[in-house]
């Protein structure tokens, strides 16, 4: 299971910020196990986030956010709801959030923090993968992690390596990350929010699961 | 002596390379280098370049200063993490070595150490973000140092990159983390460079144009082929191919892009990949 944790409601306001119409987004795969993305979170988010002044479009929770298949299905109905809001806030792990972020031609805003793969990688079939380091960097990246997509993890840009979108380490069948990012970046009209980051230095002490996590019974069920 | 003085004297400053050897025989890298003196403002070395395992960038630099020639540091983020790379910021300090190159690097794969782990703990803005913090006293963990380094912090870019949106806001991010000079990736295309040099105009910082000697028509085939931002136009690649002599071609010809193009610019470094004796004819007939 992959387990998350949410990120703080000013860390969520502040990828919000400028937007006023959200549609939420949870899982009823290993979120609603965390406790931070089943029907209970989302509904306590959209009470959240009205209170400071958002508008909630429309909200899911669906199976498996992880297989893209799914969430293509069960957002069909409700594509009215989605397409009207200005983006999505994901509330599962790192590969949903990507899944999403695929599958929808919408800003996708991540509401936790993956930090443990626990036991299993989930339904994941794609190319969307999520290294648990606890600091969730996919809404800055429009939705694709550098972490995995960049060949090097690079976090504040391209190196110089790529050619024609495609990577200096096996070019003949691995895109460039950044280069995936910067076009998503561009379609969303969001590449000033990279150029104001500040430089991202990760902190590695967060792909260690907490200690608290570790003594729990339901740690021990999963090894 | 820091490399932004001679910029803030409106100096038109020029570097080359010298690349440590792969064993502790230093020879002929010192001869190399020897023939550079007073024909050049600075020296960089490259740091294990295209990941091949060789003397170190550190000693080398410091083998230099002993001789009078300044270095610059080239650093990339390939091989350590940010504890060892920000104690290499501290020893080179300490070595009297003032300018440094901030790169992330080539990739493991490129190299001849290909199953070794790759690093990138920081990469080029995240390693001159820990120099300037350095500077200020402290280090990345907001600990407090006893005496700050001071130095001169270059990085690079690539001005024939497509697209080039990505790079330029890549260089406004290595600027605001504290780059203070550019030196480019190789370009042999006058018009695209004036392009590059007028999108970054904003930035207001010194960057120096980076040249590549061509020493064969194959060298810049494969060039085209597999450097990343680099292209020879055909019309050179045919001028290397027909010359009856490559070397005096070669210099020729980048002393023709260096008077084309140095007006734009601030500065030019020189890429000799083993050509290191055909700089001096190179400045010479460009006339720096």
């Amino acid at each position: 299971m992959l387990i998350s944790e949410q990120k703080s409601l000013d860390e969520i306001l502040s990828f919000l910020w400028g937007e006023t119409k959200v549609f939420l987004l949870g899982c009823k795969g290993c979120a609603e196990a965390s406790q931070t993305g089943g029907e209970k979170q989302v509904l306590e988010m959209k009470g959240k986030l009205e209170k400071a002044g958002k508008e909630i479009t429309g909200w899911a929770v669906l199976d498996f956010l992880c297989q893209k298949a799914l969430v293509k299905t069960g957002l069909r109905p409700l594509e009215d709801q989605v397409m009207s809001a200005d983006s999505l806030l994901v509330m599962c792990c790192g590969v949903g959030v990507q899944a999403a972020a695929t599958v929808v031609n919408k800003v996708v805003h991540p509401a936790c923090n993956t930090i443990s793969l626990g036991g299993s990688r989930g339904e994941w079939q794609g190319d969307e993968r999520c290294r648990e380091c606890g600091e969730c960097l996919l809404d800055l990246t429009g939705g694709i992690c550098p972490l995995t997509a960049c060949t090097k993890g690079l976090l504040n840009g391209p190196c110089g390596g790529a050619r024609d979108g495609k990577c200096e380490f096996e070019p003949e069948v691995r895109d460039c990350g950044w280069h995936l990012i910067y076009e998503r970046l561009k379609q969303f009209n969001r590449l000033d929010r990279l150029r104001d980051a500040p430089s991202q230095i990760k902190n590695y002490a967060k792909m260690e699961p907490p200690r608290e996590l570790r003594t729990t019974a339901r740690w021990a069920l999963e090894r | 002596m820091k490399l932004n003085e001679l910029f803030e004297q409106g100096k038109f400053v020029v570097t080359a390379e010298v690349g440590p050897p792969k064993g502790v025989d230093i020879h002929e890298m010192l001869t190399d280098a020897e023939l550079l003196r007073g024909q050049v403002d600075a020296i960089n070395v490259t740091d294990q370049q295209s990941a091949v395992m060789r003397l170190g960038s550190l000693a080398t630099c410091r083998l230099l200063k002993e001789r009078g020639l300044e270095p610059i540091f080239q650093m990339t983020c390939r091989d350590r993490n940010r504890i060892a790379l920000q104690s290499d910021l501290l020893s080179a300090y300490a070595l009297g070595i003032e300018n440094v190159l901030c790169l992330t690097g080539d990739y493991v794969s490129l190299g001849d150490h290909p199953h070794a782990m790759p690093v990138f703990d920081l990469d080029s803005v995240s390693l001159l973000e820990a120099a300037s913090e350095l500077q200020k006293g402290r280090d990345l963990a907001g600990k407090e140092l006893k005496g700050n380094p001071d130095f001169c912090l270059g990085a690079a870019v690539t001005p024939g990159a497509e697209p080039l949106e990505p790079q330029i806001i890549k260089m406004e991010r290595k600027v605001k983390a504290g780059a203070q000079f550019f030196q480019t990736q190789a370009i042999y295309e006058p018009g695209k460079f004036e392009d590059f040099m007028k999108a970054v105009e904003y930035l207001n910082v010194p960057i120096m144009l980076g040249v590549v000697l061509l020493k064969s028509a194959g060298m810049a085939r494969f060039m085209n082929r597999s450097v990343a931002g680099v292209h020879v136009p055909e019309p050179l690649i045919e001028e290397m191919a027909d010359a009856p002599n490559r070397v005096e071609k070669s210099v020729e010809i980048a002393a023709r892009l260096i008077n084309e193009m140095k007006d734009m610019c601030q500065g030019v470094h020189i890429m000799a990949i083993g050509w290191e004796k055909q700089v001096p004819a190179v400045l010479k007939a460009a006339g720096l």
